[in-house]
């Protein structure tokens, strides 16, 4: 019955406004005293994060400190909201590497697809969430920066482990 | 001693004024932080927590933040008024505070000085007076804004204010007849036992007076547009009423005037049916300021102090039901409250008044002096008042749901809901 009203008139027992408010001051007084409190407090304490969370990126790096990724391609096509920029290049040993590599976190939906398509494991979502900027222009995170990061990456499910164990 | 006079009287009253108003602004602050702590306990939070001490320096964070902010002035405002209007809220709320006398009187090398501003004749009726003008900041704030919201809730408090009015007003009408004076420090006398002097109640008023003190307070919750009574405001449907347009200080201000009401209200009560600044079961503090300027009892400042002290606590204590009952009752629909106000605030209290009078009128014709006595008889009738009010007439009439006059059965009702569901 769409658009109308239920109008419930309760017994004259149930309708002492008196006794109600009596009643609603007795809980509040309880939880008022009640020394337990549910706040976290935030930046003191926090959040133990799941392994899985899918937070802002993180690039491996090799031994030498280069990013591992072989420009292959494969995120920036698989990404759904064309966050990634990736222009190839090849070093004199003929090694494809990323010329320029840059993830827009503002435009990012965290689906993971890129971690999970990449075939040398070089990109990765990160178990993350703290990134507060002045500028918007801080949120696109270059290949230097991905590759600085140092958070812990997600873990990718794994069906054989569904606990991530 | 003698009291103050002369030139003495002039350089105390001007101290008096300049110490109450500071003091008031920090109590406004000290308020503030109260009602936040108290609104985090009761939702199981911990409340503001992060500047200073157990937050106690928010307020002061607060309040740079309110100067430094920018000011807005709508397009459709009325610029003169919607300046005046915080203004017209602060200034009552304030001022009211001239009347109430804090401690008993502390003796000084010039002479005896009363603690409380202004003295006058007049007493509570100046209360009765200038709280009425709190209406207009409401009113001319929500006109002056230009907006649909601020004007409704303008013409709410307006008219919730009026309504209101004439409850505290009546409410009061018991204590004149009791105390037979509307001066604030003999109404605080009369509540205190003496060996000489003239007869007093030796009874904080609360007793005798117990369904009158309800009413008022109740009365007072509405003055200062409090939850239940904050339509005005009623954040769920103008917004913020009245005071939506403002901005920064100016909105600052109209929230320094609330919490100045609710001290002020909250220490009227105290003044009127607690008892005052008197410090119970010790005779002590009991100083008594006769009208020919004799004094009864011994005032030496450190009474003054601790009396200071127990009206502090005692409008604290007040203070923390106000938000407490803030934070426990939902607010009222327009119609429950014009009902509540009309059809059964401005009733109680004016069958109240004659009850009163009748049982006085009985009590001095069977020769009885005033006294503890007396005091004790007006409580019995006041108990049979409390439990014929709370009893009998609050069984789904003092404020009723949406059902007026239909009735359905509560179990038929909910079987509907179960099966429009499915």
């Amino acid at each position: 019955m769409p658009g109308e009203v239920r109008v419930v008139a309760r017994p004259e027992s149930e309708g002492s406004y008196v006794r109600a408010a009596a009643k609603g001051m007795g809980i509040t007084l309880k939880h008022m005293l009640n020394p337990r409190k549910k706040t976290q407090q935030y930046p003191d304490e926090k959040w133990e994060l799941s392994p899985r969370l899918r937070g802002t990126h993180r690039m491996a790096v090799h031994e030498d400190g280069r990013a591992k990724c072989v420009a292959c391609g494969l995120c920036p096509t698989v990404c759904p909201v064309n966050c990634i920029k990736l222009v190839p290049a090849e070093d004199e040993n003929g090694e494809r590497y990323a010329a320029i590599y840059e993830i827009d976190e503002f435009r990012c939906i965290f689906c993971g697809y890129c971690q999970e398509v990449c075939p040398v494991e070089a990109i990765h979502l990160g178990v993350h969430y703290e990134n507060a900027e002045y500028t918007r222009e801080r949120w696109v995170y270059d290949l230097e920066r991905l590759c600085e990061q140092d958070h812990p990456v997600t873990a990718l499910w794994d069906p054989s482990d569904p606990a991530s164990q | 001693m003698g009291l103050i006079s002369g030139g003495a009287f002039a350089v105390a009253t001007l101290v008096k004024v300049l110490v109450f108003f500071t003091l008031m602004m920090l109590l406004v602050m000290l308020v503030t932080i109260v009602e936040r702590k108290v609104a985090g306990f009761i939702q199981d939070r911990s409340g503001p927590n992060r500047v200073g001490p157990w937050g106690i320096l928010q307020v002061i964070a607060d309040g740079i933040k309110n100067i430094i902010k920018e000011e807005t002035m709508p397009e459709q405002a009325i610029k003169p008024f919607f300046l005046l209007a915080p203004a017209l809220a602060i200034i009552p709320a304030t001022i009211l505070f001239a009347v109430i006398p804090f401690a008993s009187p502390m003796p000084t090398q010039w002479g005896l000085v009363e603690v409380i501003v202004a003295d006058a004749s007049i007493g509570f009726l100046y209360i009765l007076a200038i709280a009425s003008l709190g209406v207009y900041g409401v009113a001319m704030g929500g006109w002056a804004s230009g907006s649909k919201y601020s004007l409704l809730g303008g013409l709410r408090g307006s008219a919730q204010m009026i309504s209101y009015e004439v409850a505290l007003a009546l409410s009061l009408v018991p204590l004149v007849l009791l105390t037979g004076d509307v001066r604030a420090p003999e109404i605080v006398s009369m509540q205190q036992g003496f060996a000489a002097g003239p007869p007093t109640y030796a009874m904080w008023f609360v007793l005798p007076l117990l369904v009158g003190s309800f009413l008022f307070f109740i009365s007072g919750l509405a003055e200062t547009n409090r939850l239940p009574f904050d339509l005005p405001e009623a954040e769920a449907e103008l917004i913020t009423g009245y005071h939506t347009e403002y901005s920064a200080m100016k909105f600052s201000m109209f929230m320094i005037g609330e919490f100045a009401h609710v001290i002020t209200t909250a220490a009227l009560v105290v003044v009127f049916f607690l008892g005052g600044w008197d410090i119970p079961f010790w005779s002590g503090d009991n100083i008594r300021i006769l009208s020919d300027g004799t004094v009864i009892g011994e005032p030496t400042w450190w009474k003054s102090l601790l009396t200071l002290g127990m009206f502090a606590l005692k409008t604290g204590v007040v203070v923390v039901v106000f938000v407490w009952i803030r934070w426990t009752l939902p607010r009222f629909r327009y119609d429950q409250l014009m009902d509540i106000g009309w059809k059964f605030m401005l009733e109680a209290v004016t069958v109240y008044i004659l009850v009163i009078a009748a049982t006085i009128l009985a009590i001095e014709a069977t020769g009885l002096r005033i006294g503890v006595a007396y005091a004790s008889i007006l409580f019995v009738v006041n108990i049979v008042l409390a439990v014929l009010l709370f009893g009998v007439m609050d069984r789904g009439t003092l404020i009723r749901g949406a059902a007026k006059g239909r009735r359905y059965d509560v179990r038929h009702a909910r079987n509907e809901g179960g099966s429009d569901a499915g």
